[in-house]
């Protein structure tokens, strides 16, 4: 019964993983004719690889502007989509669609929103004075990634905030507001706290989105560029890997990237077993 | 509702209209560039209303005729190649892991831990972070380029197996004691009780991972090499970056909206469906 999952654990997970680990400790050429093995080298040479500790700041930068304004802008709508009675589920329904949206998808609806030239955006940001150009300025890059990852994660952020207000006992709200809680109060003493492992639950799921499920947006728009200033590591990964031909260092990466994972997802249930139950 | 409050009514629906403004609208720019031709989509600024030029547009990417368009990217293929994935990763996800969950909870045999903590381990090495490996091991098996190298590295999954454990445990003993005083083999308690009773769970599961296959992109990227195996995702990609010639917005944007019909259609028809799948399998 529980062979054909174990089957493919084992042969899609462990090996490939294990093989991870196997070659972020060797050292092969291209067409892998020759391989020795080189013991820390591919990680003492990430180390002092300078574009891969800028590539860390690019991610780290970048996960955290997604997964905060993605938190914030979804927990504002999921708070005033909680208190409307008429016309919920249209905005229900208009608000889940990215997520539908492939990350490139989304990458290239926002690519053509912000196209030199002919775009939306750009037009109207040249009214402001600002020259608008991702081929050129690395800022602008970086903004256009943030926004259209953002923009396919409010969805989910969306859901589950609103699932979290639904969970609140409305007696609370409603004991808080005869007290003379206004809107606001109720807010920030009530439902906030309340939604607090939801938050947290999100803060985690945003940033592993960031970091991997965010390589079509890149792909897609600025592939890394200008220069290397939005190559994010899970790009980093594939262009070094499959482009740039340097497996070992790639593995090695990659190993890396695990042990990010990992140490996210031990927080993440560390947090869940210890959380209150009010 | 705790209280009457017109004005905070107002300032809901002026936040949420304003929201939905905010994320409806490259969607809407995209469908209204999808029905103009090339020339209009290359003058700035782009126009905000529709054009007449939808038919055409729809038209030749799918046959691949006329616009100057290549004819080799054909559409069609690629929705289909989409459409075999999705089903396929949704269908295979849910299979096996009702399959192990079954097996996990109903059975006591050697190494169950062992097996438990080793499918949980997956939970945490999402495909991308081992593309290179795991790349290799399909090459090895000789993979590349085939249905089975596409779908079956993407069907483990740790989430499912727990949403249909966590379920398998909440019906109460005395339905297995039942069966078995009846006779019932184990194929038949999982065929006519555990099937019928996960129904909801199964419809949630699969809108989930039906989306979560159709919009693979870095996985295919590396498995398909040929043309007839671009799912939709990666065609649109490389619609959009290939060749040095001006970027036709009107037709990639017609791809686009092509592209993210299906997933859409299964988000809003199977609204309720999805929400409790997203929900409930996250926690």
């Amino acid at each position: 019964m529980i062979a054909p999952q174990i089957f493919i654990v084992l042969v899609f997970f462990f090996w490939p993983a294990g093989q991870a680990l196997v070659q972020s400790f060797q050292q092969s050429d291209p067409f892998g004719s020759s391989v020795e093995w080189s013991g820390l080298d591919n990680f003492r040479a990430l180390w002092q690889d300078e574009s891969y500790l800028a590539s860390f700041k690019t991610t780290a930068i970048f996960s955290v502007s997604v997964a905060f304004s993605g938190i914030s802008i979804s927990l504002l709508l999921a708070f005033f989509a909680d208190r409307v009675v008429r016309g919920k589920y249209i905005y229900r329904t208009l608000l889940i669609l990215p997520y539908a949206v492939a990350p490139v998808v989304a990458g290239i609806i926002w690519l053509f929103l912000f196209a030199p030239s002919i775009g939306l955006l750009p037009n109207l940001l040249v009214n402001l004075g600002i020259q608008w150009n991702i081929l050129l300025n690395s800022n602008h890059a970086m903004i256009l990634i943030v926004i259209a990852s953002v923009w396919k994660q409010i969805s989910y952020n969306f859901l589950f905030f609103l699932a979290g207000l639904q969970n609140i006992p409305k007696s609370l709200i409603e004991a808080a507001a005869i007290d003379g809680a206004s809107v606001v109060r109720r807010f920030w003493a009530i439902q906030l706290p309340l939604l607090s492992p939801t938050t947290f639950f999100l803060l985690v799921a945003n940033t592993v989105y960031a970091f991997f499920d965010t390589f079509g947006v890149v792909d897609a728009t600025t592939k890394g560029g200008p220069g290397k200033d939005t190559a994010i590591l899970i790009y980093k990964v594939y262009f070094d890997g499959f482009k740039a031909m340097d497996l070992g260092g790639s593995a090695a990466q990659s190993i890396v990237l695990m042990f990010i994972v990992i140490s996210l997802t031990i927080i993440q249930f560390r947090y869940i077993e210890s959380r209150v139950n009010y | 509702m705790v209280e009457q409050n017109k004005i905070l009514d107002y300032l809901s629906h002026f936040v949420l209209c304003l929201g939905v403004a905010v994320v409806a609208f490259p969607i809407y720019l995209a469908l209204v560039a999808s029905t103009h031709s090339a020339q209009e989509m290359s003058q700035s600024p782009v126009p905000l209303w529709f054009g007449s030029k939808m038919f055409e547009n729809y038209y030749s990417i799918l046959t691949g005729e006329g616009s100057g368009f290549n004819s080799r990217l054909l559409i069609g293929r690629m929705l289909w190649v989409s459409l075999v994935m999705a089903v396929g990763v949704a269908t295979g996800k849910i299979v096996i892991s009702i399959m192990s969950a079954f097996a996990v909870v109903y059975f006591r045999f050697p190494f169950r831990k062992l097996v438990f903590w080793g499918i949980f381990l997956t939970l945490m090495l999402p495909v991308e972070v081992r593309i290179v490996p795991t790349y290799k091991v399909i090459a090895d098996l000789g993979l590349v380029n085939t249905y089975t190298g596409l779908i079956v590295p993407l069907t483990a999954s740790a989430t499912a197996t727990f949403l249909f454990r966590q379920f398998f445990l909440t019906l109460p003993d005395e339905l297995t004691e039942a069966a078995k005083m009846d006779g019932a083999s184990p194929w038949r308690f999982l065929w006519h009780i555990l099937l019928p009773l996960s129904r909801t769970s199964i419809a949630a599961l699969f809108v989930i991972q039906f989306i979560y296959g159709w919009n693979q992109y870095l996985w295919p990227l590396l498995i398909s090499t040929d043309e007839q195996m671009y799912p939709i995702v990666m065609g649109i990609h490389n619609l959009s970056t290939g060749g040095d010639t001006q970027v036709t917005w009107n037709l990639v944007m017609a791809c686009a909206i092509l592209a993210m019909l299906p997933p859409a259609l299964v988000v809003v028809g199977m609204q309720k469906w999805f929400v409790k799948g997203l929900v409930d399998s996250e926690k």
